[in-house]
């Protein structure tokens, strides 16, 4: 649904040049929700902007929805829908007509039913609401007004500026929903940008990073943890019989050529293992342990957070960097 | 202008129906090609719907609408008086003083609605409504004809209203004359209205747009002789005053309230604005064609 190659944009100003985005290539496939992740001024923005056509790229290539970015930007504009962060209503205009110029602009066929269907969909349905214009909308209503803009003409593939940033805890949780449906109801791609760790987490298929302008690790949220830093499970074990030393000892050479384990390490009678794909390889251990005579008596699994996954890639603290 | 409540945009070329693409997907059929006449088409229709939505922002404000009359209205009833006592002003009005002030005053109202247009605009850009409609495969020239029609359309609304309120203090004109001056009026609001959007793109916030635009509305104002003709200005004013566009306008304007169409002054205030309008259309579109291919 997109590819994108060396895309770059330089911003000239007073104070010389600025390199916003410096080379970035990604692929999206159809379907997916993929989440671009990064701190404020990592360049997310400005790579959807010129995604979208708003911002010419100074450098590279770009397919979206099967368009050349370059050669037919109108193209690209008929099959995308853009949801800009500070969201795109005159505060005084009675949401229906924006909805309605929208269909009008895309020459949807049908454009009273799409947008009652829209309206059902993104419950934006109540009594009279539509009327309103969105300065006297809830917070989450815009932004679901926002979101039926961007999707009046059907688009496969629709990106999400910051969807739910300035939300509160219910709404966000609400809107989610309504993206997962998206892609599972319509099959439509969703390309979002966020600075929420959890959100990435819950809510995307798959995770660009970016930083400082590039992208600096993809994959799946579990992919990526399990990549960067591994699972650590913690074993507590059992002083039956011999001394806990021994004991820590022995089950620390029964798991020493166990394929999973990267790292085994013995802290206060417990042994600290950093295991690769903790989750499947946990019974294999448990297995390992009990030939080998070692009884336990706890085990722990603490899997890493996209924070750490983020610190290992770029070496700081996402909250840091923001 | 038609508009209904909220509810059904019409116009021509209301294209529902067959003719669209599929439910999934979208629809490719309604949008050929964006060349030669389907091209032309498109933009007609985008710049339709573009002028419908500020047209209906306009009947929402009509409070906002009256208040732009205020200051030419005071101009008239406060100021218009006491010109007409002075009376037989060297080169008015040839009898009738209200035939050399009213269009001085039209077009003092077009610079000053017109000139302020670009508020709008960047109310527009930082709601995210320009860039939400840039998203969209309106034509970008439709983008600023919509806008530039509304103001126009405005204009010849408030004038109309300041003609009739002319007439009953005094002004006498022939009928096709003050058409005519109309015309002049409206192009001329044209003009200001694209280069007040082409400033406001350009300075993007009110703090750095409101001081230029004063900077430069009240001296074009005074230098065009919109208050007293520019014929009693001593030699040197006289000869700046020739470099101002808009001062041929009110001359042009002046001499067709008068009906005196074989005065020279018609022609090259014709001249004059047309070629405004070409500048300033011109600007505005570049202005908007940019940054986007």
């Amino acid at each position: 649904m997109i590819e994108a190659r060396g895309l770059a944009r330089t911003f000239t100003g007073k104070r010389g040049t600025v390199e916003a985005v410096r080379g970035v290539d990604l692929s999206v496939a159809s379907g997916e929700i993929v989440g671009f992740l990064g701190p404020n001024g990592a360049g997310k923005t400005t790579t959807l902007r010129m995604l979208t056509t708003l911002l010419a790229p100074t450098a590279g290539t770009a397919t979206v929805a099967g368009r050349d970015l370059r050669s037919d930007p109108a193209g690209v504009r008929r099959r995308i829908g853009y949801v800009a962060q500070g969201g795109g209503t005159d505060p005084s205009v009675p949401a229906a007509e924006e909805l309605e110029l929208q269909a009008r602009l895309y020459r949807v066929p049908g454009a009273a039913e799409r947008i009652g269907e829209l309206a059902r969909r993104l419950d934006l349905d109540g009594e009279g609401l539509l009327a309103r214009p969105s300065s006297a909308m809830s917070g989450g209503q815009r932004r679901r007004l926002d979101i039926a803009l961007g999707l009046v003409h059907r688009p496969p593939l629709v990106f999400l500026d910051e969807p739910t940033t300035g939300l509160d805890p219910q709404s966000r949780g609400n809107l989610w929903e309504h993206i997962r449906r998206l892609r599972d109801h319509d099959g439509t791609t969703v390309f979002l940008t966020t600075h929420y760790l959890d959100e990435a987490d819950a809510l995307c298929d798959r995770i660009l990073i970016i930083d400082q302008g590039r992208i600096v690790a993809e994959g799946s949220p579990a992919e990526l943890k399990r990549r960067v830093s591994g699972d650590v499970v913690t074993v507590e074990l059992a002083a039956s019989g011999a001394p806990l030393d021994q004991v820590a000892a022995r089950a620390r050479t029964a798991l020493a050529d166990h394929p999973a384990v990267r790292e085994a390490a013995v802290l206060d009678g417990s042994l600290r293992l950093t295991v690769e794909d903790g989750e499947r390889s946990l019974m294999s251990l448990l297995r390992a342990l009990d030939e080998a005579g070692v009884e336990l008596a706890a085990l722990r699994m603490a899997r890493p957070t996209l924070d750490d996954v983020f610190l290992t890639v770029t070496g700081r603290s996402l909250r840091d960097a923001a | 202008m038609a508009t209904t409540t909220t509810g059904t945009l019409t116009g021509p070329g209301d294209e529902d129906g067959p003719g669209g693409g599929p439910a999934s997907g979208p629809p490719d059929g309604a949008v050929a090609a964006t060349s030669g006449r389907a091209g032309l088409a498109r933009t007609a229709r985008d710049t339709w719907l573009i002028f419908l939505r500020y047209a209906r922002q306009m009947l929402r404000n009509k409070v906002g609408v009256a208040f732009g009359l205020t200051q030419p209205l005071l101009y008239l009833v406060l100021f218009g008086p006491l010109l007409s006592r002075v009376g037989g002003v060297q080169g008015a009005g040839g009898g009738n003083t209200w035939r050399a002030f009213v269009p001085g005053i039209l077009v003092q109202l077009a610079l000053f609605g017109a000139g302020f247009v670009g508020f709008g605009l960047i109310a527009d850009l930082r709601s995210g409504v320009v860039e939400r409609l840039r998203v969209t495969p309106v034509s970008r020239l439709a983008l600023l004809l919509g806008r530039v029609l509304r103001d126009t359309l405005l204009l010849v609304v408030q004038a109309v209203m300041l003609l009739a309120v002319s007439v009953v203090l005094g002004l006498r004109a022939p009928l096709w004359g003050i058409a005519v001056g109309l015309v002049f009026v409206a192009l001329l609001a044209l003009s200001i209205a694209s280069l007040s959007y082409v400033l406001a793109m350009a300075t993007r916030v009110e703090d750095a747009f409101a001081p230029l635009l004063s900077t430069v509305t009240l001296p074009l104002m005074l230098l065009s002789g919109i208050i007293l003709p520019m014929s009693m200005a001593p030699g040197w004013l006289d000869t700046v005053s020739r470099f101002t566009p808009f001062r041929y306008v009110v001359d042009a304007a002046r001499a067709a309230f008068r009906g005196d169409f074989s005065s020279p002054s018609v022609l090259e205030g014709a001249a004059v604005t047309v070629a405004l309008v070409v500048v300033s259309v011109t600007l505005g579109t570049r202005r908007f064609l940019r940054e986007n291919a």
